[in-house]
């Protein structure tokens, strides 16, 4: 049966979000209807401004508050090496890694067949465009390990083969299947600083 | 090892039943249906995960029940003992743990408690389909290495992707062509790894495959059992003990070739036609496929040799494994009833189940299975139990529920 009102539509947009089933959305939904209203008031900000004042780099594609990243802005990097990576939160793990100094490219997915992403819904041409270039002299590809991860890396290295750029995958060592982000520091810097080249 | 007592608690017909098992042989006596079977498929599901008889979990769980535990006391041959216990939650996540302490991933507590399980259904092993035989292998070596169930997992997740996009290029979408080298090199590279394996395991197979084959045939003179791995691509290898490795990256090229050479074909059914779904294990008669071949006889001997032998395989690493037979001594003649239970004799421990008691030459104790309980044979049948072996006591004592 249906909780009828507002707090239907709570239970119903919570449980649109990932990982959401619909008993936790119903647990959310009642805890949020004890919180002060104070407390639910920056909730609903934040999430308000997160859609206003968040968008996407548009050198890099990672989450930014102007249109250039902190990263994009930060004029000690180096412009040699590209890092691609799949998700804003990979930039953001291979931060806390220290070991990292040049730029990213934000693909926005991984290829899937099965969830119709193919290489024309991730930003392959902007990749593409970013290197015409001849300014990066090196690739980084720093998908996550899983089958599609690993698919993708190996599309990118056969397109990217014929521009003569250096191809280098993060070293073995990384948990096989896994997100970087869920890599602890230490193992993904040490992926990082014995990367191979393809 | 061996497992000194498992318990069931809402595990099928059970509400809750302890039963304390030795080292050595021992008997579960009950008519049929009253859940003998279900005693040796719990300890299979804490071996391997699953049941050897369902696909999901829910069938596992008593009616009405949330969830079913299952629990396993064993001792290794060091003298260690460890507790195994198994919540299975149908829609939700099946939880284990090892002495009480929860383990992060499920696979970390399986493979603690080994077994190999002969049932009735086994004659698929020699008269079934190539999937019935794939299926063997693959419980095989998820019980004999531990990371072969996560290759399988990244396999099947490679078909499926290669699936999907030979869909969108029957359906006209021009990206997909593109996209199929990506996915033929996925799918190469990670069916390669199981064939590798697969082959592996084909090879250990063959000498004892062939050693408990003869010796359940008792000598008569007759036609030689062989293994043999057909791959997709039509490559044909025969079993052979001596072969201690196999080339992963040569095989992942085999794979790739055997799709670009399959590609019209692929196009047009839209579905990936060369790799590990595809390959079969074939049991063979005098070079021959027993599946057509054998007598019912035969098969029957095939079919149990190649379940000895994996045991043997499995006991290659870590601890010998518990031998659990299902009403299987029903099934044979006088001579390969006789030396099936010579084979058990060696055995660390075994478990049988039968209806009729006399059917089974084997000692060790008895108990009774009734509706939603086990019993140790104690009062009444105390006499029979120390009669021991060589008398199978008479099936019209028994006692009925
Ligand atoms: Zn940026």
């Amino acid at each position: 049966m249906d909780y009828e009102g507002p707090i239907q539509d709570l239970i119903t947009e919570l449980g649109r979000l990932p990982g959401i089933g619909p008993k936790s959305a119903q647990r959310l939904a009642f805890h949020l209807l004890t919180v002060d209203a104070t407390d639910a008031r920056r909730l609903a900000d934040a999430i308000t401004s997160v859609k206003e004042r968040v968008r996407f780099c548009e050198v890099c594609f990672n989450v930014s508050e102007g249109p250039r990243c902190r990263v994009c802005r930060d004029e000690r990097r180096s412009d040699e090496v590209l890092c691609v990576v799949e998700e804003p939160r990979d930039v953001v793990a291979i931060e806390r890694t220290g070991e990292f100094r040049g730029r990213y490219h934000v693909l926005g997915g991984a290829i899937s067949p099965l969830d119709g992403i193919g290489p024309a819904q991730l930003r392959v041409k902007e990749l593409l465009a970013r290197l015409s270039d001849g300014a990066v002299t090196e690739v980084v590809i720093a998908t996550n390990t899983s089958i599609e991860g690993e698919a993708t890396a190996s599309y990118l290295s056969r397109q990217l083969q014929p521009l003569g750029v250096r191809l280098t995958r993060l070293a073995a060592g990384l948990p096989v299947g896994g997100d970087l982000e869920y890599a602890d520091e230490v193992t993904l810097g040490r992926a990082f600083a014995g990367r191979t080249q393809l | 090892m061996h497992v000194e007592r498992l318990e069931l608690i809402d595990f099928r017909s059970y509400h809750h039943a302890v039963v304390d098992l030795q080292p050595g042989p021992q008997v579960l006596v009950g008519p049929n249906g009253v859940g003998k079977t279900n005693v040796l498929e719990a300890l299979h599901v804490l071996a391997a995960g699953g049941s050897h008889r369902v696909g999901g979990d829910e069938a596992l769980v008593r009616e009405g029940a949330q969830e079913a535990v299952l629990r396993a006391w064993t001792r290794d041959r060091e003298g260690r003992g460890q507790e195994v216990s198994l919540a299975l939650r149908p829609g939700g996540r099946n939880v284990a743990r090892v002495d009480g302490a929860g383990v992060p991933r499920l696979r970390d507590a399986l493979g603690r408690v080994r077994v190999v399980l002969f049932a009735p259904e086994d004659l698929a092993l020699v008269r079934g389909d190539p999937a019935d035989r794939r299926r063997f292998l693959d419980q095989l070596l998820a019980q004999r290495r531990p990371a072969y169930h996560a290759a399988r997992q990244e396999f099947e997740r490679a078909l499926r992707q290669r699936n999907a996009l030979l869909r969108q290029q029957r359906l006209g979408d021009p990206a997909a062509q593109a996209g199929l080298p990506t996915w033929t090199e996925a799918v190469a590279t990670t069916g390669a790894r199981l064939v590798a394996a697969r082959l592996l395991a084909c090879h250990a197979l063959a000498d004892p495959f062939a050693a408990r084959a003869a010796e359940l045939a008792g000598g008569a003179p007759g036609a030689t059992p062989g293994l043999a791995y057909r791959l997709s691509t039509d490559r044909v290898e025969v079993a052979d003990g001596g072969v201690q490795e196999v080339d992963p990256q040569g095989l992942a090229r085999e794979l790739a070739e055997g799709m670009r050479e399959r590609a019209e074909e692929e196009r047009e059914r839209a579905t990936t036609l060369v790799g590990p779904h595809r390959d079969e294990l074939r049991i063979d008669l005098d070079g021959r496929p027993a599946r057509s071949h054998a007598s019912q006889g035969e098969a029957w001997t095939l079919a149990l040799a190649l379940r000895l032998a994996a045991r043997e395989v499995l006991e290659e690493v870590g601890e010998e494994p518990v031998v659990l037979l299902d009403d299987v001594f029903s099934e044979l003649d006088d001579g390969r009833r006789a030396r099936l239970a010579a084979w058990c004799g060696r055995a660390e421990q075994v478990v049988v189940t039968a209806a009729v008691e006399g059917d089974v030459p084997l000692g060790g104790p008895r108990l009774l299975v009734r509706p939603g309980e086990v019993q140790a044979s104690t009062g009444p049948d105390e006499h029979r139990e120390a009669r021991g072996e060589g008398d199978h006591g008479d099936p019209g004592q028994k006692e009925r529920p």
